[in-house]
């Protein structure tokens, strides 16, 4: 299937939801709301589509920014051999997105790194709880305002 | 007079059998484990120093090798593999990593594993060439050789 033809039934059914549609390095951006991440990624993961590879999940801190945050989902279809990158901005005040632990089984890992490195929220996730991070430990270090050299020790240092 | 000379000479032989035989446990958390592996197999091949076994158990072994960065996460770990070490002991740092935290001055990573536990002899490097590791570890064995040995029936003073 063709990428123009994906992209163009989703702006069909999805239109109010999609913001923008941008390429970059060949492959396409989808700017979408926060609240159809789902619905969008259900219909991407189903066939034809068949967007159903989880590549990475991740996030980006844009610090003076409005929204600051923005979550980066990065899709691969097997049969088509192609990628989509999806593209959700989370405001600092409202930092919650809907979990796809329910979809791809990976994405629950790479939400817990999330949830451990930004404090992002996930709604339906089984188990968000730090995953690189010690317990005990306050803040979430890839913030940009989180202190550079603010270390937390869990024992005792000699000097 | 007799009894100095008999124990300054004791002290030599324990401090020539305990160089020649240093028992050591590879803490390896990152790359510069690559670099041990290269020092402790064939091609450098450390045993022909006297560094003989390597001991997988912290309780039979007389030199720690720390290699690779050491996060806060796994201080205690190593803490508690240094403690669990039977004397006489003693600890190498092996890379920049453990020096001094090396590239990585961040939230995660100790800024030195002196901070945590006491180091006799630092291998500066990123990773160490073999030959530095050589060095340092014949440095060690001077060290060890002019050290005060403890044993079991030594008066204390
Ligand atoms: S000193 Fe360099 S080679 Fe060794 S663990 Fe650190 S980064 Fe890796």
């Amino acid at each position: 299937m063709e990428k123009k033809k994906v992209i163009e039934e989703l702006k069909k059914k999805f239109s109010e939801k999609i913001k923008e549609v941008s390429v970059q390095f060949g492959d396409e951006i989808l700017h979408i709301e926060r609240d159809s991440l789902l619905d969008i990624v259900q219909f991407l993961k189903d066939k034809p589509y068949s967007y159903s590879m989880l590549l990475d999940l991740t996030c980006i801190d844009y610090k003076g920014q409005e929204p600051r945050f923005e979550m980066v989902y990065h899709l691969f279809s097997i049969p088509n051999v192609q990628r989509l990158r999806i593209k959700v901005g989370l405001s600092e005040k409202d930092l919650r997105i809907d979990s796809l632990a329910s979809l791809w089984k990976n994405a629950n890992w790479l939400e817990r790194e999330v949830f451990d490195m930004f404090g992002v929220d996930f709604k339906g996730h089984p188990e968000l709880k730090r995953i690189f991070m010690y317990d005990g430990f306050e803040g979430y270090p890839l913030r940009k305002d989180f202190p550079l050299r603010k270390r937390q020790p869990r024992i005792q240092m000699r000097k | 007079m007799i009894g100095n000379f008999v124990s300054t000479r004791f002290n030599y032989i324990l401090g020539w059998a305990r160089k020649y035989s240093l028992f050591h446990y590879p803490f390896i958390t990152a790359c510069c484990g690559m670099e041990y592996m290269s020092t402790a197999a064939s091609h450098y091949d450390w045993d022909r120093f006297g560094t003989g076994w390597t001991r997988f158990s912290p309780r039979q072994s007389d030199m720690l090798v720390v290699c690779g960065t050491i996060s806060h996460k796994l201080a205690p770990v190593l803490r508690t593999v240094y403690d669990q070490m039977t004397e006489p002991k003693w600890v190498m740092a092996f890379g920049t990593c453990t020096v001094s935290g090396g590239i990585y001055d961040n939230y995660a990573v100790v800024q030195g594993i002196d901070r945590i536990i006491p180091v006799d002899i630092y291998i500066p490097g990123c990773p160490p060439r073999p030959e530095t590791v050589l060095d340092g570890l014949i440095k060690l064995q001077e060290k060890i050789q002019k050290q005060e040995q403890a044993w079991r029936w030594k008066k204390r003073k």
